[in-house]
């Protein structure tokens, strides 16, 4: 920091942008949302739980919660589906729904832009301009796939696995269904998938897209509940596939009780990944790719760019520009189209957030958060940037899940690399340089499944996303993730 | 490099002061710059795009946008009657409602600059005058600081000239900086900005390296371009050059300033340029004194603008002033 009026606050400049909120009726709130099983909607036998909008600390809906038996009746449906319709039904066929279904999530696509924003706490400006289009546009690219999997290099006539039971967070809530369900059906399985509990609204509004496209009975099933639900669904003996998107301990005992069953599993789990910039990096536009890396989503995205390695020759300067411009993030309501950094999804996230920033300290990190104002109700966490952080400490180790940095510095390119893979995680990594030749080394060196070159958290659906180590197996997206889908 | 700094420059630091001993070392420091990735400079300069402005503080970019206005008219059909009727519309832009901020200068040709003098007397409406064989740049340095003296002794409060590109892209840098600073001793108390003409400089790399070469020899501020080429202003060339007067000034301490020409037609546009000068460099440059448009026709938005935050609805063009 080489001027101290860097770190003032924004509110001393004459301009303040006037909120601007997205309307909030667009989402077309409900007071009740029910589980859809077998083309239909229906209450469920467990226990009814609330979803609260976590800026605001309202609750938004009472949704149905499930039981052991609606988890039977749901796959008992899909075993159905897949048999009897969806199953024997040609490719091209399939290709009809899946693309309705895609032109349906854009249509609908601001009530599903405000419903997420609402019920995640996302910018609306993410959900709006990321998370729904990136959804359709997965819907999209697996239609197209549905009858050309002869040509997607699994052999001749690929056969689908059956039903696939799939689980999903809350950080992205429809985009990680999309993920989910898109490759599942293109490649002839049905789906019984249980949302997060803390984001359940847009796939209920999901299923009442499969609905409006016709989609025959049974071949999507959305059940809802917590974490209980979601162990049902993978432990039960018929079903074929088990995906998993969430955290390395439950996906660690998800692995313990489908081994030996012959299920087939993939599973995307954490993530620390290494930001890595060398001092012939295009400084201003590495400053941007941190902020993206890290701030995008409140930091809570499994790829998150949240190690920065910056070489040492240049890390005061990056530095510098970094506070600079982490202090011109808006932080506060979601719905507002000027937000960058929206609220923390719950209570207990934003506790594990405060009580792992705490740690950083104690260890003997320096913090520096953004002078931001926060809203006063609601879950909030400031842009956080820990310097001076050594890989022995808890915040260089851990995932926040957060919009927490911890900045490492290194020496030489090979220190770089060594860092980066210093993790059981390895899930993604980006390589900053001007220098063609570097960036094809380092993405050789770099254990992690995807590695960005001189961009961040950029996703596309003919791209595969998948980890190393502990951040789990399978591919997820392009002529890959196929593979997750099919007996193959 | 013959000429020692004038005395007036101020000290700068020494690596700086290092950079401008000649040209080898020029070239040494400005291809010494970091690089300029493309694909982040304009995603960055989209994302800017998308703040929404509104009510109020919609009402209070438009009037620092107007008051930021350079009203430009450089017609080789420029008579002295346009200029005087520019002159007004920017001493009163809008008369049924005194309070609309008057305009930052009015920006001509140099032998019409007198009469921009004299038309403007005592309204605090700067003059600028273009200079240094406008647009191209082409010609003899000698005639190039005859045009300046011709606009300084006509009164003109600042000069624009463009910097001789060809030099530049030939990688002579040593001589469009000596020029920058003769031009510069010649302006004397007149303000200077260098346009770069970022159009024909062909890469970003080239847009940050021209602005440090212009602040390197003094310009008070840099410009985008002539706007007789296209592309003119563009969000990341404005983003581009906002960041180099930020560096400069955490280097240096010095406020320089920055002056997007040509192709900013809509208010729309224009907030949008204030958002990056308020994000990329800072609200300390939402300052006539340090940022400025280049424009014709932008002026007359404005004020339609202007009058639909105050009434609730639109007027339509015919309640504006004409421009030519």
């Amino acid at each position: 920091m080489t001027d101290p009026a860097l770190d003032a606050p924004r509110s001393g400049s004459p301009w303040q942008y006037s909120p601007a909120p997205e309307a909030r009726e667009l989402a077309d709130l409900k007071a009740n949302y029910r589980m859809f099983v077998d083309g239909e909607f229906i209450d469920g036998t467990g226990e009814p739980f609330i979803s609260t909008n976590p800026a605001t600390e309202e609750t938004l809906a009472e949704v149905s919660g499930a039981s052991e038996s609606d988890v039977d009746r749901a796959v008992a449906a899909a075993r159905a589906a897949f048999e009897r319709t969806w199953g024997p039904m040609p490719g091209s066929e399939r290709a009809k729904y899946l693309f309705r279904i895609a032109r349906l999530i854009q249509e609908r696509g601001r009530e599903l832009a405000v419903l997420e924003t609402l019920d995640n706490g996302k910018p609306i400006k993410e959900s709006r301009d990321a998370d729904i289009p990136t959804a359709a546009a997965h819907f999209f690219h697996h239609a197209g796939w549905a009858d050309k999997l002869d040509h997607a290099g699994h052999g001749a006539h690929p056969r689908p696995l059956g039903v696939a039971g799939q689980v999903i967070p809350w950080n992205f809530p429809l985009l990680m269904l999309a993920w989910k369900i898109a490759p599942a059906l293109a490649c002839g399985n049905t789906v019984v998938l249980k949302p997060a509990e803390t984001t359940p609204l847009t796939a209920l509004v999901f299923a009442e897209i499969c609905e409006q496209a016709g989609l025959p009975a049974g071949v999507v099933n959305i059940v809802t509940g917590a974490g209980d639900i979601g162990a049902e669904i993978v432990a039960h003996d018929d079903v074929d596939k088990v995906a998993f998107t969430g955290s390395t301990e439950v996906g660690k005992r998800i692995q313990r009780t489908l081994a030996g069953s012959g299920r087939k599993l993939t599973l995307e789990l954490g993530g620390k990944a290494a930001n890595i910039v060398f001092d012939d990096a295009p400084i201003d536009q590495a400053v941007e790719g941190v902020v993206n890396g890290i701030f995008f989503n409140q930091g809570h995205v499994c790829c998150a760019g949240s190690r920065l390695l910056v070489q040492e020759s240049i890390a005061e300067e990056l530095l510098g520009k970094l506070r600079s411009r982490v202090s011109t993030l808006q932080v506060g309501d979601p719905l507002d189209k000027n937000t960058d950094v929206g609220a923390i999804n719950s209570a207990d996230q934003l506790a594990r957030i405060t009580e792992l920033a705490d740690t950083g300290e104690s260890e003997g990190a320096r913090r520096w958060s953004s002078p931001c104002p926060l809203p006063e109700r609601g879950f909030f966490f400031a842009p956080t940037v820990f310097s001076e952080v050594q890989q022995s400490m808890r915040i260089a180790r851990e995932e926040v899940f957060g919009p927490v940095l911890s900045v490492l510095t290194f020496r030489t390119p090979e220190e770089a690399i060594a860092k980066a893979n210093n993790t059981p995680y390895g899930l993604s990594a980006g390589v900053w340089t001007e220098k063609g030749s570097r960036i094809l080394w380092a993405a050789q060196q770099i254990r992690a499944g995807v590695v960005w070159a001189n961009t961040f958290n950029r996703f596309d659906p003919t791209a595969p996303f998948g980890g190393y180590q502990e951040s789990g197996f399978g591919r997820e997206g392009g002529r890959a993730g196929l593979e997750a889908y099919l007996d193959v | 490099m013959a000429h020692p700094p004038p005395a007036s420059a101020p000290e700068l630091p020494a690596e700086l002061a290092e950079a401008t001993r000649d040209g080898a070392a020029l070239k040494r420091f400005l291809h010494g710059l970091p690089g300029v990735d493309q694909v982040g400079l304009e995603q960055r300069a989209a994302g800017l795009a998308t703040r929404s402005i509104k009510k109020d503080s919609k009402l209070w970019a438009i009037d620092t946008a107007i008051g930021m206005v350079d009203l430009t008219t450089l017609e080789g059909a420029d008579t002295a009657g346009k200029v005087r009727a520019l002159a007004a519309k920017a001493r009163r832009p809008d008369p049924d409602r005194p309070d609309t901020p008057r305009a930052a200068a009015l920006c001509v040709y140099p032998d019409l600059a007198a009469t921009a003098v004299e038309a403007l007397a005592g309204s605090g409406v700067g003059v600028a005058s273009v200079a240094t064989a406008f647009p191209s740049g082409r010609s003899s340095l000698q005639a190039k600081l005859a045009e300046v003296e011709l606009a300084v002794s006509a009164g003109a409060t600042e000069v624009d000239m463009v910097i001789d590109r060809g030099a530049f892209l030939s990688g002579e840098y040593g001589r469009v900086f000596d020029e920058i600073r003769d031009v510069r001793e010649s302006c004397g108390p007149a303000h200077l900005k260098v346009i770069l003409e970022t159009g024909e400089l062909g890469t970003y790399d080239n847009v940050r390296r021209a602005s440090w070469l212009a602040l390197l020899a003094g310009a008070d501020f840099v410009k985008t371009s002539t706007g007789k080429i296209s592309p003119a202003a563009t969000l990341p060339v404005t983003q581009l050059m906002l960041q180099a007067v930020r560096d400069w000034r955490d280097r240096t301490g010095q406020l320089r300033g920055v002056k997007p020409a040509g192709g900013i037609r809509s208010t729309k546009d224009a907030i949008r340029h204030l958002v990056a000068v308020h994000e990329v460099a800072g609200p300390e440059w939402l300052s006539p004194a340090l940022f400025r448009f280049g424009a014709s026709s932008l002026l007359g938005d404005l004020l339609m603008q202007r009058r639909t935050q105050l009434d609730g609805h639109y007027s339509g063009p015919d309640y504006v002033a004409v421009d030519q």
